[in-house]
């Protein structure tokens, strides 16, 4: 019983870590009010098709931005589509990182593109591993019999 | 001309796509994870869903190839049309544009969702016949309230003494309205509406709609 206790301790402190620091907003937590017990693993999947959308996409801009000349219309237009799915699962910092990277697509800057995609891979791994990790934090407290707390 | 009480049921129930059925709503979407996301709000709202990824599947669902009505290749009635703006191909103005200009579909309320909020898009497609303009991320409460509008408004097609009163709100040149055409079935719920929708709606004196402008620009 008290393992279970701690896990769920253990989730719920992890979780609210990743809001204060800014990897999760909000939207996240309307995801996870759209589970129940004939969704529930509503949240994952959504999360694993960002996985699937971000990974393509970063893709897409590391081979649009090594070319001779930069396509910056297609470029924004990647970009603009993972803000969208960044957008819709709560991933904050990588949201920011796009609205950033769209003012040096606009501005046709090729140094400002790279720099944001950099930071766009890096934001990206860390979100994945923080998402993953909590993933993993639930399913232990399931596994102990528990329940998630919202 | 006697019919069994059996007959006259049946008859109501085919006339009436919303009384005793779900709504049926085409979500599209380029975006596979905003689809997920948009059909777990309707289904939780309890809307049947279809959800496609671009417009000219849209289009093909809806039969707009010369097909008859509004019914979709299962036979299932689209009593909603929510579409995302910006899509490669065929964008959601040009989708709403296509199904405002066909006789059979235009009367199918059209919403359009979209992650930017900028006022000269809101217009045109509110112009152009939009219902609502969401700004994404889309929430519950707008798809409940989205769903409570358009159920009031086929309540009001069927009732011949509110169907006018609907009529006038909405686009009859004869008489022009400045109130929105579509408003929310109680004061209580505009107030909740209010509170949970103005981080993304910039447009303070839209205090009727919060997410959508008043429809000024039909006024000359």
């Amino acid at each position: 019983m008290e393992g279970v206790i701690q896990l769920q301790r253990q989730l719920v402190e992890y979780r609210t870590s990743l809001y204060n620091e800014g990897f999760l907003d909000d939207q996240f937590i309307q995801l996870q009010q759209l589970q129940d017990e004939s969704n529930p693993d509503f949240v994952v999947e959504v999360v694993s098709l960002f996985f699937e959308d971000s990974q393509r996409l970063l893709n897409e801009l590391t081979k649009a931005l090594h070319q001779q000349s930069s396509d910056f219309k297609r470029l924004d237009a990647h970009v603009h589509q993972l803000k969208g799915s960044s957008s819709s699962i709560g991933a904050q910092r990588v949201q920011k990182v796009c609205i950033a990277f769209r003012h040096y697509c606009d501005e046709q800057n090729t140094e400002g593109c790279l720099k944001c995609l950099q930071q766009l891979k890096s934001e990206y791994s860390l979100v994945k591993n923080k998402l993953e990790t909590l993933f993993k934090l639930e399913q232990q407290v399931l596994a102990a019999g528990g329940s998630i707390p919202m | 001309m006697a019919t069994t009480v059996e007959e006259r049921v049946e008859v109501l129930d085919q006339s009436s796509s919303l009384g005793s059925q779900e709504l049926h709503v085409l979500a599209v979407d380029d975006s596979h994870v905003d689809r997920k996301v948009i059909e777990r709000l309707l289904k939780i709202s309890s809307c049947k869903v279809t959800a496609v990824e671009s417009g000219s599947r849209a289009l093909q669902y809806l039969g707009l190839d010369g097909e008859k009505s509004s019914v979709g290749f299962d036979g299932l009635k689209v009593n909603l049309i929510m579409t995302d703006y910006s899509m490669p191909g065929m964008t959601g103005y040009e989708l709403l544009k296509k199904i405002k200009g066909s006789s059979t579909l235009r009367q199918i309320p059209v919403v359009i969702m979209s992650s930017e909020n900028i006022l000269t898009r809101i217009d045109r497609c509110l112009e152009e016949g939009a219902e609502e303009f969401l700004v994404k991320p889309v929430k519950l409460s707008d798809v409940k309230r989205l769903k409570n509008n358009v159920i009031i408004r086929g309540e009001g097609e069927e009732n011949g003494a509110r169907q006018n009163r609907k009529r006038k709100l909405r686009d009859d040149p004869s008489s022009p309205s400045l109130s929105p055409p579509l408003l929310p079935s109680s004061p209580s719920s505009l107030a909740i509406d209010l509170t949970q929708t103005p981080p993304q709606s910039p447009l303070s004196f839209s205090l009727q709609c919060p997410s959508k402008r008043p429809k000024y620009c039909d006024i000359h």
